[in-house]
């Protein structure tokens, strides 16, 4: 775990060729021109901050340009406020803190340095959650991103890394079993019927198209050492070294969110047991949690949602604020990066960090529950003005 | 400075087995030429810039195959790139540029009296001709590896350079990224704007970083000289006008680089360039020469002929569709160009289009009269 008193051994004056080329040139002649920019670094960073880190570097050689690269290399996005920057190594986190904590804290609804985030994975604290209405809620979801210490990131992990980041995961991943017991599928050995049925099942993942992954490097040396993980009754999901080096995913059909819920609980917390039992554990601190590649995810990377149909309530003037009150918010059906069709939304919970992930998923059931009864009044024609929810 | 890996200081901790990339769906030079054992030696070399070999042949391991192009799969950050990594540039270069060895010397020849011919073109067949090459500024990192600092000081430079010129090089530049609506308007329909790379081979090594930041374009009043700063290579210089007079657009190309080139040294920045290697740019391909000479010409009935092909390469030329490298051809209309770039000048690679389209035009029109071309299929040039 990364301590403030070592911060200082942490950053290396750069010694590396390439880094001292662009030193010769002034922070004034190297800082970006973000002035057509909108993300959180471009809000954030300032020609002070970037003079100031331009010649450090994480011990795995991470600086400031690579944080940044993202951010420069894509303005503005249509549909969401991206962070545009990333971490390379658990130590970004550090010794780029003057950029990355005013980020976090931009992102993170105000969270301080100084914040100390709670971690609960114990599904038993969660209230209800088992009785979404199918005719609504058409699928329950829940996701998160887990980083193995001691590697680097995706954004600057070489493939030796990589390729070792996957064989952990390929032998603890087989340990499991009962309903969690499945197979490994690596992207590169894919046959066209796995690739098909992965497809069909909706679990494949594609190498990144999106700009913002690209542009950080995360798709280098595409396909190798990237893989998914399913289990048999195809309710639990992991993807290997796509954008963090885990990403675990809960899903099922209809609305039993506790259900989803406690399956990943216990999935997680035997497949963290399975990596300490091979001398490896998750990155995490008491102040960030757990750390992920995008500083969005950082706290508890999870991401737990439904599909649910709100063609009413959807065209509703109040949506937006409905949303914002419940700390939920609006996706298309395709993920991050798209529109909602046919009145079919994905809601989830907006905050990753200074909330654990009982509260969380505890939000997004209780806010789906007021959403879904609100549809209902409506599509009864009556008002929804008195169910309006406070602010969470 | 592309992507993380290329200077990962852990990646030297894993084996070389492991950290050697799986190259066995490509197919690009690089991969015919980078074995484990090579890449197991050079693996922790950098240059003075520090660019390493990951850096190298990233683009060639995220792209495995190209379905018109055999393409390279390697760049280089900098002029000595192709010093420290000779044990994998020598023998791509080799492969790539005909059996061209280490030993050989590149002949440099921009003297455009020495182009016989080539002012007759028949306009009915050949609807525009064009000349292009590269040039890299000396002390200055290449598009793949250099920082926000290196471009801006190569735009200012180049900008410094052009704006000087006069005559018929007298001209205006456009930075990419303070464009006017109108300008862009104007200058797509030149056909003269360069967009951000879309092609994977491009931005996979770096050379789509801070766009449009330092970018920009230069073109005389007349719309027959064009200047590309910081794209693929520092400069690309381009002479072109519709019709088939090569001779005028070879002249006016070689009248332009010339004076380019002087400003330049004037400023202590001459080009890149050596005795093996002729000029250095930043894909192998274009090492030498960098020159592609070449017209949109109407070959509908050559073009189906069963020997088309064969034609072209006895006449060491190449085909590609009017959108450029990475196009198909469209209604019977070819980009015919020189194949070579190393290994022979800037006059004898214009002579061979020259000479070759002629052909190539007369063998059409034999076609159009429905006679037979055996008689003319030349021999291996």
């Amino acid at each position: 775990m990364v301590k403030d008193s070592s911060t200082q051994q942490l950053i290396k004056r750069i010694s590396v060729n390439w880094s001292q080329l662009k030193m010769k040139y002034s922070s004034d002649q190297e800082y970006p021109d973000l002035s057509q920019h909108n993300n959180h670094m471009a809000k954030v960073l300032t020609p002070e901050i970037y003079e100031s880190l331009r010649d450090k570097e994480t011990p795995s050689g991470f600086t400031v340009d690579d944080v940044i690269q993202t951010g420069i290399d894509n303005p503005g996005h249509p549909f969401i406020m991206t962070v545009g920057c990333v971490a390379g190594d658990e130590e970004t986190y550090e010794v780029f803190k003057e950029l990355l904590d005013p980020v976090i804290e931009d992102r993170h609804g105000g969270y301080k340095p100084s914040d100390q985030h709670k971690t609960d994975l114990n599904p038993d604290n969660l209230q209800g959650g088992d009785d979404l209405d199918p005719d609504y809620v058409l699928s329950s979801r829940v996701r998160t991103g887990r980083s193995i210490r001691g590697f680097c990131l995706p954004p600057h992990c070489s493939r030796g890394e990589r390729r070792a980041i996957e064989n952990l995961s390929l032998e603890s991943l087989d340990m499991l079993d009962g309903d969690l017991k499945g197979k490994y599928y690596a992207l590169k050995n894919m046959s066209e019927e796995e690739q098909q049925q992965l497809i069909d099942d909706h679990f494949l993942f594609d190498k990144p198209v999106s700009p913002l992954l690209l542009a950080s490097g995360m798709a280098r040396d595409w396909p190798d050492g990237r893989g998914i993980w399913h289990n048999d009754n195809k309710t639990f999901l992991v993807w290997v070294n796509e954008e963090d080096h885990l990403r675990v995913i809960s899903m099922q059909k209809g609305g039993n969110m506790k259900e989803v819920f406690n399956r990943f609980c216990t999935g997680l917390t035997k497949i963290e047991g399975l990596f300490k039992e091979r001398s490896h554990e998750f990155m995490w601190n008491e102040h960030l949690g757990y750390v992920l590649t995008c500083p969005s995810n950082l706290g508890t990377g999870l991401r737990a949602g439904v599909h649910v149909k709100l063609p009413n309530v959807s065209k509703h003037d109040k949506f937006g604020d409905i949303l914002k009150r419940l700390r939920l918010q609006k996706r298309g059906t395709g993920g991050v990066d798209t529109a909602a069709v046919g009145g079919v939304f994905d809601i989830s919970n907006a905050d990753r960090l200074g909330f654990s992930e009982v509260e969380l998923v505890q939000m997004v059931v209780d806010g789906v529950n007021l959403l879904v009864d609100m549809e209902k009044k409506l599509e009864a024609g009556e008002s929804i003005d008195d169910i309006i929810p406070e602010q969470k | 400075m592309p992507f993380g890996n290329t200077h990962n200081n852990f990646k030297l901790n894993y084996k070389v087995e492991d950290e050697f990339p799986d190259l066995s769906k490509h197919n690009n030079h690089m991969a015919k030429i980078l074995t484990k054992e090579l890449y197991g030696k050079i693996r922790d070399r950098q240059t003075p810039s520090g660019y390493t070999l990951d850096d190298v042949i990233q683009t060639g391991v995220d792209n495995p195959g190209h379905p018109f192009i055999m393409t390279v799969g390697c760049v280089a950050g900098d002029e000595e790139s192709y010093e420290v990594f000779k044990e994998l540039l020598d023998p791509v270069i080799s492969d790539r540029h005909g059996g061209y060895k280490p030993s050989d010397k590149h002949k440099t020849d921009l003297n455009f009296e020495n182009l016989k011919g080539g002012d007759d073109l028949d306009p009915n067949y050949v609807l525009s001709s064009r000349v292009r090459t590269g040039r890299s500024i000396k002390g200055f990192t290449l598009p793949p590896h250099n920082s926000r600092g290196e471009r801006r000081a190569i735009e200012k430079l180049s900008v410094e350079a052009l704006t000087s010129l006069d005559g018929e090089f007298k001209g205006k530049y456009y930075p990419l990224k303070s464009m006017t609506d109108a300008e862009q308007e104007q200058l797509i329909s030149d056909h003269f704007l360069f967009d951000k790379p879309v092609s994977p081979l491009l931005t996979c090594a770096g050379m789509a970083r801070d766009w449009p930041d330092g970018r920009g374009i230069m073109h005389n009043d007349n719309k027959t000289f064009l200047v590309w700063v910081n794209e693929e290579d520092h400069l690309r210089v381009i002479s072109m006008q519709p019709g088939g007079n090569m001779r005028e657009v070879f002249k006016r190309f070689c009248v332009g680089l010339q004076k380019i080139e002087e400003i330049f040294k004037k400023h202590n920045h001459g080009f890149m360039w050596n005795e093996h290697l002729g000029y250095i740019l930043t894909c192998p391909s274009n090492l030498g020469t960098g020159l592609r000479g070449g017209v949109h010409v109407k070959l509908p009935k050559l073009s189906t002929h069963a020997k088309f092909d064969e034609i072209l390469t006895r006449l060491r030329l190449q085909k590609r569709g009017t959108g450029g490298v990475d196009t198909a051809s469209v209604g019977g209309v070819f980009d015919i160009s020189n194949a070579d770039r190393l290994g022979s000048s800037e006059v004898a690679q214009v002579q061979l289009v020259v000479d070759g389209v002629k052909l190539m035009v007369e063998m059409e029109k034999k076609l159009e009269k429905g006679e037979a071309i055996d008689s003319m299929i030349p021999a291996q040039k």
